[in-house]
């Protein structure tokens, strides 16, 4: 129970900073403001 | 005619003949949780009306925590059902900014980091002879995030609401004095004068209204159990972020949260009454509390350090203490700490980086426990 919690907890956020990293190089800052 | 006298005469007596010893000690537990609270400011938004539940509750014959007193009824439409927890959520998402977390995704990590104290502390509770439910609920006051624990514990160990959300919101209000010592404990003077530099703006809104769904689904995937959890601090994030819906976000960060952290608060103090409060066991779980948050502080500063190696000295291990819950205290504690070492040294934003993952971290972790516990057939 103790190292799939600590493992589960630590693998499920490196999944979500891997996605973030992913959004941010598809949606960055610099293309929205060339927009406007 | 004497009869009735003396009958009416012992009604007004009533009150203290029937007082329990542990009354008047609980009694003066709220009195300290209300000098906490207002001379002190320690969290005084929830420490003084779970100080004045825990009067209330401890003058007998009142019956406030009997069937139809007031403190029931609010304890069962918000306690029992789990509302108020994720109410709260609702408004700590709405007044969270994950923009610094979003600069540095990886950083998140140290938001995981930050909560293996959790999962050590659970195993040191099972040692003791807590049943695993129980152990559950004292290992999330190391999340040091009070909805989550109380989330959890009315669940599953709500004998121990009482105890577990006094530790949990007692030590979140202490986290600027528990912190430094460990943070010196772990560092050496050369890592803690390690610049980190300015934090650029480089995400955009769509990203960052993207963030909460994406972790709504891919969180609730992995961890279905804590969905109510994530997905009530998400949508109040997303709320703040898509700016469609400003007058929600303003109400659930203002008028939700302050009303039902009037409620909670009381009814949490309406769980301490000192027949059932004052226990060896209470004490147990206050000390197994500060063990936890001593040892998510410990897990965190290593991770940092770790870190600290693998991009080749560029991270400040101290960021890694901010990997806990308690926003934004823990990270303006790394500040605080880091200039001391290095007046020029800002690590604010990096820190805030890491305590908003730590939030995302402790309901992760709190969520993933459940599903694992539902995944073995205990819950």
């Amino acid at each position: 129970m103790i190292v799939v919690g600590m493992g589960g907890t630590l693998l499920t956020l490196w999944i979500l900073s891997l996605l973030m990293s992913v959004l941010k190089k598809s949606f960055p800052l610099k293309k929205e403001g060339e927009g406007k | 005619m004497l009869e009735a006298i003396g009958s009416g005469l012992y009604g007004l007596v009533a009150g203290f003949t029937n007082l329990h010893w542990s009354n008047p000690i609980m009694i003066i537990v709220g009195l300290f949780l209300l000098y906490l609270g207002i001379k002190k400011d320690f969290e005084p938004l929830l420490l003084v009306p779970i100080g004045f539940g825990c009067i209330l509750v401890n003058i007998p014959l009142a019956g406030l925590m009997e069937e139809e007193g007031f403190l029931k009824i609010i304890y069962d439409a918000g306690i029992i059902t789990e509302l108020f927890p994720l109410l709260i959520f609702v408004g700590i998402g709405a007044m969270t900014d994950f923009g610094p977390l979003l600069e540095n995704p990886k950083i998140f990590l140290l938001g995981a980091a930050g909560q293996f104290g959790i999962f050590l502390t659970l195993a040191l509770a099972l040692v003791l002879g807590f049943t695993k439910l129980e152990a559950v609920s004292i290992g999330i006051i190391g999340a040091c995030d009070g909805p989550t624990a109380i989330y959890v514990t009315s669940k599953y160990a709500p004998h121990l609401l009482g105890a577990v959300s006094v530790a949990a919101y007692s030590y979140m209000s202490l986290v600027p004095v528990i912190q430094p010592p460990i943070m010196r404990i772990f560092t050496s003077k050369e890592e803690r004068t390690i610049s980190m530099g300015a934090v650029k703006k480089s995400v955009s809104k769509t990203t960052k209204i993207l963030f909460p769904l994406v972790v709504t689904v891919i969180g609730g995937l992995i961890a279905p159990k804590g969905l109510p959890l994530l997905g009530t601090i998400m949508l109040g994030n997303l709320m703040k972020e898509c700016g469609a819906v400003s007058r929600l976000a303003k109400a659930s960060e203002n008028e939700i949260a302050n009303i039902v952290t009037l409620l909670l608060g009381i009814s949490i103090g309406a769980t301490m009454d000192g027949k059932v409060f004052l226990t060896p066991q209470t004490l147990i779980i206050l000390a197994l509390g500060f063990v936890a948050i001593c040892l998510d502080t410990a897990c965190g500063i290593m991770f940092g350090k770790l870190m600290k190696v693998l991009t080749g000295g560029k991270v400040n291990p101290l960021i890694g203490a901010a990997g806990i819950s308690a926003y934004p205290m823990s990270a303006r504690v790394v500040q605080r700490e880091g200039q001391k070492y290095n007046p020029k040294n800002y690590l604010l934003m990096h820190a805030m980086g890491a305590n908003t993952g730590g939030q995302v971290g402790s309901v992760m972790a709190a969520a993933v426990m459940l599903s694992v516990l539902k995944g073995m057939g205990i819950i």
